[in-house]
């Protein structure tokens, strides 16, 4: 690497003819003042239901203060044909790092667009999931500042919804809210999705209170919570806002919707 | 002059103290741009109903010393596109040759159908993550203004980490703060641009530019603009700041040696 003449004196030693050469280079360690990183806030969130997934998430981008833009999407359909990725069956959301976020889902979009030329069907959300994963993991060292939700049918025609961590562990589940309002919304789905807490009224007192059993929840019934999860984010969180962007995936396809929020 | 060819040129290390050798390529790490050196401030731009107006000031500042007075920050790509740039003045000369070069490669490749604001856009925001994944940061804010593929307005940013976003109006650097809700009251929204003529949009983004003069203390009063429309690119590099008012100057209170 080093080039073979540098111009420079000999290192470590006096490299001109005087004796009284200070040989004392006068800095030390250079720090790294670079930081690869920043968060552009917002906040996603999906939940699944028996035939349907929904996933959604604000379109304000922020630096700091600063609003970058209000209509900047955080949801990109996977995999479909063309550059509008029409007949797409596979959603990812992607919240932190935007710049990283749009990196991951070029990524994941060529491969599975490569999938379906090189096996001649389109790829399973099954194994989709697992290669974004593989796929953050890969960056293990470098990682890709984002958090996940990746959302299809099942092989079974179910709703399927994957979340992760930014180095790439990953888990199915019922519903997952991620990004800046995250431990805003959070603890509201798994009280109304997966009624944590909450009892059937009469059965009893102390122990013998029965717990309410999740069922799977209607398709309009999801798409109201949330709408609700993010008209309460907007007003306690100053990174989220502007416009909440839908995606409801059925098996006849993806279905888009756009609804404005608040924009202070 | 001594004996050694490698010392001449160099301070002398018996009057100066030993050179500090660091920033040659040597064994040890690579060094990389760690902070910018000489910069350029704010780049404005607003969409209007048939284009995109951008423009820049023709300073180029190092630290809070206005070094270069005459530094064109504004680069036409071709008759679709106009780049801003905002940040280190040197990163933004190299981006300028690979510029050129994509140019001349794209004209050999075919003369039919040139690169839009789009594709630049897309190519600019690459390289600017791709520098940012080697530690090697360009250090600049770029606004690209222009044409997209279907010749509508066109106006996207990419900045130093590779994060790129677009909006009816942009403004980098102080700009962000002090020109972006002056436009925003203009042109909230996409729909809105469709209500904004030519006339307006540049007498918005020049109003703008005095703003940030009055207040950004790395700004000057001569400035570049452009106004990209299906008519090509107007671009003007000698701008003056018109209708100064200072008269506010007067109200202000409470500082130097005043008694309030």
């Amino acid at each position: 690497m080093a080039a073979i003449f540098s111009g420079a004196p000999p290192q470590g030693g006096p490299g001109y003819s005087f004796t009284q050469t200070p040989t004392a280079v006068p800095s030390g360690e250079r720090q790294h003042g670079f930081y690869p990183y920043t968060d552009n806030g917002g906040s996603t969130l999906g939940i699944s239901g028996a035939d349907f997934t929904i996933l959604a998430g604000d379109t304000r981008s922020t630096s700091g203060y600063n609003i970058n833009t209000r209509y900047a999407p955080k949801l990109f359909k996977i995999g479909g044909e063309g550059p509008d990725n029409k007949g797409a069956r596979i959603v990812l959301s992607v919240v932190g790092f935007a710049a990283d976020g749009d990196a991951l889902k070029e990524r994941l979009d060529t491969i599975v667009k490569m999938y379906k030329y090189q096996h001649g069907k389109p790829m399973t959300v099954t194994a989709c999931a697992q290669r974004l994963s593989h796929i953050l993991y890969n960056k293990r060292f470098f990682p890709y500042y984002v958090h996940a939700i990746l959302g299809g049918l099942d092989e079974e025609g179910k709703g399927a919804l994957y979340s992760y961590d930014p180095v790439g562990s990953y888990e199915r589940e019922q519903c997952r809210a991620a990004g800046a309002a995250s431990s805003l919304i959070m603890p509201f789905l798994d009280n109304q999705v997966n009624f944590k807490n909450q009892y059937m009224p009469g059965s009893g007192t102390g122990h013998n209170l029965k717990t309410k059993e999740a069922t799977p929840l209607s398709r309009g019934h999801v798409e109201d919570l949330v709408r609700d999860a993010f008209t309460s984010a907007v007003e306690r969180h100053i990174e989220v806002g502007d416009g909440l962007q839908m995606m409801i995936l059925t098996k006849d396809g993806i279905q888009e919707t756009y609804t404005s929020l608040k924009k202070d | 002059m001594n004996h050694l060819p490698q010392a001449w040129g160099r301070p002398r290390d018996d009057v100066y103290g030993a050179y500090d050798n660091s920033h040659f390529q040597t064994a040890g790490p690579n060094q990389h741009t760690q902070s910018p050196i000489v910069t350029g401030t704010s780049v404005v731009a607003a969409k209007f109903k048939d284009g995109v107006v951008i423009a820049s000031d023709n300073l180029a500042s190092y630290g809070s010393l206005a070094r270069f007075t005459d530094v064109k920050r504004l680069r036409k790509f071709n008759e679709n596109v106009v780049v801003g740039f905002g940040g280190d003045v040197s990163d933004m000369q190299y981006l300028d040759r690979l510029l050129n070069s994509l140019d001349i490669r794209e004209n050999y490749a075919s003369a039919d159908d040139p690169l839009n604001a789009k594709n630049l856009h897309t190519y600019l925001a690459k390289v600017m993550y791709k520098r940012r994944s080697d530690f090697n940061p360009l250090w600049n804010h770029l606004l690209i203004a222009g044409l997209d593929g279907e010749a509508k307005p066109f106006l996207a940013s990419a900045d130093l980490l590779g994060t790129t976003f677009s909006s009816p109006t942009l403004a980098t650097g102080f700009g962000a703060h002090l020109a972006q809700p002056i436009m925003r009251r203009t042109i909230p929204d996409e729909a809105s641009v469709e209500k904004v003529s030519k006339d307006e949009a540049v007498k918005l983004v020049k109003e703008c530019m005095k703003v940030l003069f009055y207040r950004d203390a790395r700004s000057m009063d001569k400035y570049s603009i452009a106004v990209i429309t299906k008519e090509g690119v107007e671009l003007s590099e000698d701008e003056k700041l018109e209708n100064q008012s200072w008269a506010f100057a007067e109200q202000i209170r409470g500082y130097g040696t005043q008694t309030a």
